[in-house]
């Protein structure tokens, strides 16, 4: 099947206004005939959600978590992106779109972007009406900060619990639809397939996580929400239960995933502590707004603090090498991820990493802390020279930014850092990557709709800070509500779909088929054991920086390992009642496969582009020596793979992507 | 180091429920508690044992999903932490640790140390919210200024995860500081005074209904929340259904 975009025509400024106005409509007397089925409620799903019900569809929603307060996107810090240009520094929707697609490196679809950009300044209306309290400046206007990769102020942000209170804002629009019956919530509650009706998506099979009970759910169109695969690493930023289960599921129904190498390496998480660890813990971009990132210049140093005989506060300023603001004058400490990340790895590759493990470098806040404490004093009419005194007003404004990040440090590390730098390390934190969806957001299976960290739109190879909140909510909200009813337009004399055919019965009994092989399998290993083993695989093989022969070794050794798993995993209990290692065999069983495809496709792109690193393509000489170097030429696509079966019979597909509205260059932060 | 674990374990909702004793080794300082139960469920496994049920997610404190009562405390003997992040550094070798679910009329055991906390749902269902269709024609952001001190007072009563520690640690199993920190969200910015009448009502109904104690100002409830969740909202919570019951 050729992919088919669907990019409306016209200039990119006109195309979504000419598209609302043209596509067809559901009057709100059919609406309440036609049932959606959305899966996964965090900030794309549960804005899905809300806005679909409140416009009169019959919403089904599902989340594996307790209440859908919980979704992952509740854990994101920073902000949000909105080209809202309150401050006056020249932002406006062309500048968002511009930084998007460059901090993406011209791996994302121009229409789509500039969409986003659009809708942004909407979202932050919304939120606001819902009574979502963002950051605000004395006179009552909301405040903005800095994120990486860009020259203008656009995130709005609560201070590090962004993500909760958005969140919490899109579970409040639900919860009003949950009372008035309009959304019918299905807690705990896992997606374990989609069920194909005449082509279309008409309806999942679940499993009750309490009580094991398989259901079949039907309804007149899909929508998954429900996150990015970066568990697959077992270590990420991910939540323990975020997985790949209902994209792999629709994928391995027809809907082809696109770019699953993209993925996002975050430079400043806490450094693995050791073999005991289950996840890694973000700490926010925006401390780079206030943090210098450095290690010694000098490996005797490097050795001095690791020996403990040197504290990382006492060496002198001149024998510290600030390696961004050395190698990125023009950005600095805000360079975008993927450069900072793989800075980060080059220096501690060189044997300055400043732990035990070698793989940590230091993020500062003493500079900060001076120059907001003289400030203060300042503004209070207090003495500047009083070094104790700056110290502890610079503190406190610290602690007002980022207070809750620090505690989450502290308690974590056991340092305390207001006194002594971070130490940080990158990190699996997103994944770009997903199942490919066309201008309607729709999957390449009819009526199947994939919306925020789960399709692969908007980011391109590196998503910007900030703008995971941004598309997830411009998705939920504004985006799919209009696209998804030209859809259904076409289903308002449907009537009901019916669960008691052939094709619910088919996919159930597959579904009870591999629960059953699981707990009867009495292997030897848990399932955890084959999780980690991957984990280590896909970080050493397929992480920061690849290679062919790496990438060759792990498609082999992935493949191995899959074959291991479903012969010797140990799942204990049965189906019939809350069994955790049940539903993360299952998890873990996708993540063999989508493991493989990963690395497939990171071996198909031979070129360095955003999050995906290749080793044999790099600049070799001139101003931008060693840094990561594109082909336009030959790699100015998306990659959408057919499920064939295994992961290597899978077939790619190309979408071409056009630049007409911004010049493809080399990405330059110097 | 080395512990004795005494886990609460109920096969289901119906079970009668027992403590088990539990013996784990080589348990690292660095490790969060939920990664020491980690340890103990690979042991079980492992020895073809069923692993304990619980509840986590995030695992950085956010998501509200973790709960447990750990030697007594919910979230365990820190201040300020959820169960995830609690670390093993607060304990020493040899400590025996008892572990149970939180317990309260309202939140029945689901299984060993899982509850169902939908009440917290149902509560937010009957006025959690202000009642605003998503359209893109909203008003501009900027033209609702709020006072920076009421903006913070707001986003210091949002930042509740409605974990149920609140519940868990009151005597009375009282849910008033957490629908006293919605209550106050909403209260103290523009956007929710129109419905703050309704709001406060419903939601202290849906309250009482779902079986939660009433408040005697112990306070035990901000000493044991993990987000430091003031008492001053369940006063102000107070002061809304007092103003709304005269209205009404």
């Amino acid at each position: 099947m050729a992919l088919d975009s669907k990019i409306p025509k016209g200039p990119i400024k006109d195309k979504w206004t000419d598209y609302k106005n043209h596509i067809n409509l559901v009057n709100p007397a059919n609406k309440r005939n036609i049932d959606v089925i959305v899966v996964g409620t965090g900030l794309a799903g549960g804005s899905a959600a809300a806005t679909l019900a409140e416009l009169g569809y019959n919403v089904k929603a599902f989340c594996f978590q307790d209440s859908p307060r919980r979704a992952h996107s509740i854990a994101a810090q920073g902000g949000i992106n909105a080209a809202k240009n309150y401050q006056g520094d020249g932002d406006s929707t062309y500048r968002l779109f511009y930084d998007t697609v460059k901090g993406g490196d011209y791996r994302s679809r121009e229409a789509n972007v500039y969409r986003l950009a659009e809708v942004s300044a909407n979202i932050i209306d919304q939120c606001v009406a819902q009574g979502v309290p963002f950051a605000r400046e004395y006179g009552g206007l909301l405040d903005n900060r800095s994120f990486g990769g860009v020259l203008v102020s656009r995130t709005f942000y609560a201070a590090g619990q962004t993500g909760q209170q958005l969140l919490l804002g899109a579970y409040s629009a639900m919860n009003r639809q949950i009372g008035r019956g309009k959304i019918k919530m299905y807690n705990r509650h896992e997606m374990l397939d989609v069920v194909k009706v005449d082509g279309k998506a008409r309806g999942i099979i679940t499993r009750n996580l309490i009580t094991g009970e398989i259901e079949r759910h039907s309804a007149h169109a899909v929508v998954l929400g429900t996150g990015g695969y970066g568990n697959v690493f077992f270590l990420s930023t991910n939540a323990m239960g975020s997985n790949v289960t209902a994209a792999w599921k629709a994928h391995k129904r027809g809907a082809y995933f696109a770019n699953p190498c993209y993925t996002q390496i975050h430079p400043t998480c806490i450094p693995v502590s050791g073999d005991h660890q289950s996840k890694l813990t973000l700490m926010s971009e925006s401390l780079r707004n206030d943090g210098r990132i450095w290690v010694p210049k000098h490996m005797k140093d490097v050795e001095a603090i690791k020996a403990g005989t040197l504290k990382p506060k006492d060496l002198a300023e001149e024998d510290r090498d600030y390696y961004l603001e050395r190698r990125y004058p023009a950005f600095g400490n805000l360079v975008p991820r993927d450069v900072a990340s793989r800075a980060a790895k080059e220096r501690c590759d060189a044997g300055f990493g400043v732990n035990a493990t070698g793989e940590a470098v230091f993020l500062d806040f003493a500079s900060a802390i001076q120059r907001y404490g003289k400030e203060q004093a300042h503004v209070k009419g207090l003495n500047e020279n009083d070094a104790a005194l700056v110290t502890k007003l610079g503190q406190e404004v610290i602690k007002n930014k980022y207070g809750n990040l620090f505690q989450m440090y502290e308690k974590i590390v056991d340092q305390d850092p207001y006194n002594t730098p971070m130490m940080i390390y990158p990190a699996v934190h997103y994944t770009m990557g997903g199942i490919w969806v066309d201008y309607n957001l729709m999957t390449t299976v009819p009526g199947l709709y994939c919306i925020g960290e789960a399709n692969f739109s908007d980011h391109g190879a590196n998503r910007l800070g900030a703008s995971a909140l941004m598309q997830g909510l411009a998705d939920g909200y504004f985006v799919l509500p209009y696209t998804i009813g030209d859809y259904l337009s076409n289903d308002i004399r449907t009537g009901p779909i019916s669960t008691e055919t052939k094709e619910f019965a088919d996919a159930e009994k597959e579904v009870r088929e591999k629960l059953d092989f699981f707990v009867n399998n009495k292997g030897k290993h848990s399932v955890d054991y084959f999780h980690k083993k991957l984990g280590k695989i896909m970080w050493n093989k397929v992480g920061m920086a690849r290679n062919v022969k790496g990438l060759t070794e792990a498609i082999s050794e992935i493949k191995a390992l899959r074959e291991e798993f479903w012969k010797d995993v140990k799942v204990p209990g049965t189906n019939e009642e809350y069994n955790e290692e049940l539903a993360k065999a299952g998890r873990v069983a996708d993540f063999l496969e989508l493991g493989e495809l990963f690395a497939k496709d990171a071996l198909n792109r031979e070129e360095s582009c955003g999050g995906h690193f290749r080793e044999d393509a790099v600049e070799l000489d001139g101003e931008q020596k060693g840094e990561a170097k594109r082909d336009d030429e030959n790699f100015a696509y998306v990659a959408a793979w057919e499920y064939k079966g295994e992961p290597s019979d899978a077939v790619l597909h190309k979408e071409e992507l056009e630049f007409k509205d911004i010049e493809l260059k080399q990405r330059s932060y110097k | 180091m080395n512990l004795t674990l005494k886990i609460w374990r109920q096969k289901n909702a119906s079970d009668k429920g027992k403590m088990v004793d539990y013996k784990v080794s080589d348990i690292s300082p660095d490790m969060s508690f939920l990664e020491m139960l980690d340890v103990l469920n690979e042991q079980l496994v492992n020895n073809d044992e069923e692993p304990v049920a619980f509840d986590h997610d995030c695992r950085e404190g956010i998501c509200g999903m973790c709960s447990l009562y750990i030697n007594g405390e919910a979230h365990g003997p820190d201040r300020g932490v959820t169960t995830c992040q609690l670390h093993m550094r607060m304990f020493k070798d040899g400590d025996t640790i008892t572990i149970e679910p939180f317990r309260a009329t309202a939140f029945p055991v689901v299984k060993d140390l899982i509850v169902d906390r939908g009440a917290f749902d149902r509560i937010q269902h009957a006025g959690g919210f202000i009642s605003v269709n998503t359209s893109g024609n909203t008003i501009d952001a900027n033209a609702i200024p709020v006072n920076k001190h009421d903006a913070d007072k707001a986003f210091e009563a949002a930042t509740c995860i409605g974990c149920g520690a609140c519940v868990a640690s009151c005597k009375n199993s009282s849910a008033m500081l957490f629908v006293g920190a919605k209550v106050s969200q909403f209260a103290l910015l523009p956007q929710g005074k129109i419905e703050a009448t309704d709001r406060v009502l419903n939601m202290v109904k849906q309250m009482d209904e779902e079986g939660f104690g009433n408040c005697t100002n112990t306070g035990a409830c901000e000493v044991e929340c993990p987000k430091g969740i003031s008492l001053e909202n369940i006063a102000r919570m107070n002061s809304e259904y007092l103003k709304a019951s005269l209205k009404g």
